[in-house]
């Protein structure tokens, strides 16, 4: 399922590369023409949920890998995958994965929580978003710090916004 | 809420981490649309996704409505002892979906 589902993806993505410099010139037009037709996150309010996760404490820079495509045509489906550099030992493991938007309606995306059971802090799903952005992906350690990774994305196709046929 | 698909492996080594892959069919309606009429369509959405492992939680995931519709997830888990592996999806109209898998640790 999931292969076939990735080979579906990157079939897609040889198909995009030869409209990309079309696609490229668009994408900032469409994403434009998006903003402000919609209830947004601001960076005020993801803000604020980040303070929420973190009861305050420091979040430091590093750790996380968060992956996304350089460039979404549909922001319907955009897979993103987080890794976690962690030895997953009941002593020393991630506990949960939050991941932040600036600029979707609620900044809030998804939250994992996992533990040693896990064996390798790796998560991956499909996400919509609402034009181009960056998003950060927060971790939680059982030592009770946390850690956090960005990853920008270009957004052809915003979800959210999109009008019924 | 229909079936669900579930990629993971059947046998694994004790020790072994398995990567478990999972698919369900749901709208995953974001209650930020609107129809044809303009009326806003209601947030309808798959709120958490629980996975235990001979009957501990080994995985949960809260989910917004920023999850893409039919929501894809990838996670592990380490083998540990032949045991069921239960899948349990709930959305936020009180519809629960759940799926077993047994996996033999060798």
């Amino acid at each position: 399922m999931a292969r076939s589902e990735h080979d579906t993806a990157s079939e897609i993505e040889a198909a995009a590369l030869s409209r990309r410099a079309l696609l490229g010139g668009m994408a900032a037009g469409v994403v434009l023409a998006a903003v402000g037709t919609q209830a947004q996150a601001t960076p005020e309010r993801m803000a604020a949920v980040v303070k929420e996760i973190t009861r305050g404490a420091p979040v430091r820079e590093g750790r996380v890998k968060l992956e996304l495509p350089p460039l979404a045509e549909n922001g319907n489906s955009v897979l993103m995958t987080i890794t976690v550099e962690s030895p997953m030992s009941a002593a020393d493991h991630v506990k949960s994965i939050y991941v932040v938007s600036p600029e979707n309606p609620l900044p809030n995306v998804a939250r994992f929580h996992l533990g040693p059971r896990a064996g390798r802090a790796r998560v991956a799903t499909n996400i919509r978003l609402a034009g181009s952005q960056t998003l950060t992906a927060i971790a939680e350690m059982s030592d009770g710090s946390f850690w956090s990774g960005q990853a920008a994305t270009i957004v052809t196709l915003a979800a959210c916004i999109e009008q019924p046929m | 809420m229909a079936r669900a698909r579930i990629v993971m492996a059947k046998s694994a080594r004790r020790g072994e981490v398995v990567e478990i892959k999972t698919l369900v069919p749901h709208a995953m309606e974001s209650g930020f649309r609107r129809d044809a009429v303009g009326k806003p369509v209601p947030r309808h959405i798959i709120t958490s996704l629980a996975v235990t492992y001979a009957g501990a939680e080994v995985f949960r995931m809260e989910m917004f409505p920023a999850i893409a519709a039919n929501p894809y997830v990838m996670f592990a888990t380490v083998a540990t002892e032949t045991a069921d592996v239960v899948f349990t999806w709930t959305d936020d109209r009180g519809g629960v979906m759940r799926e077993t898998r047994r996996l033999e640790v060798t």
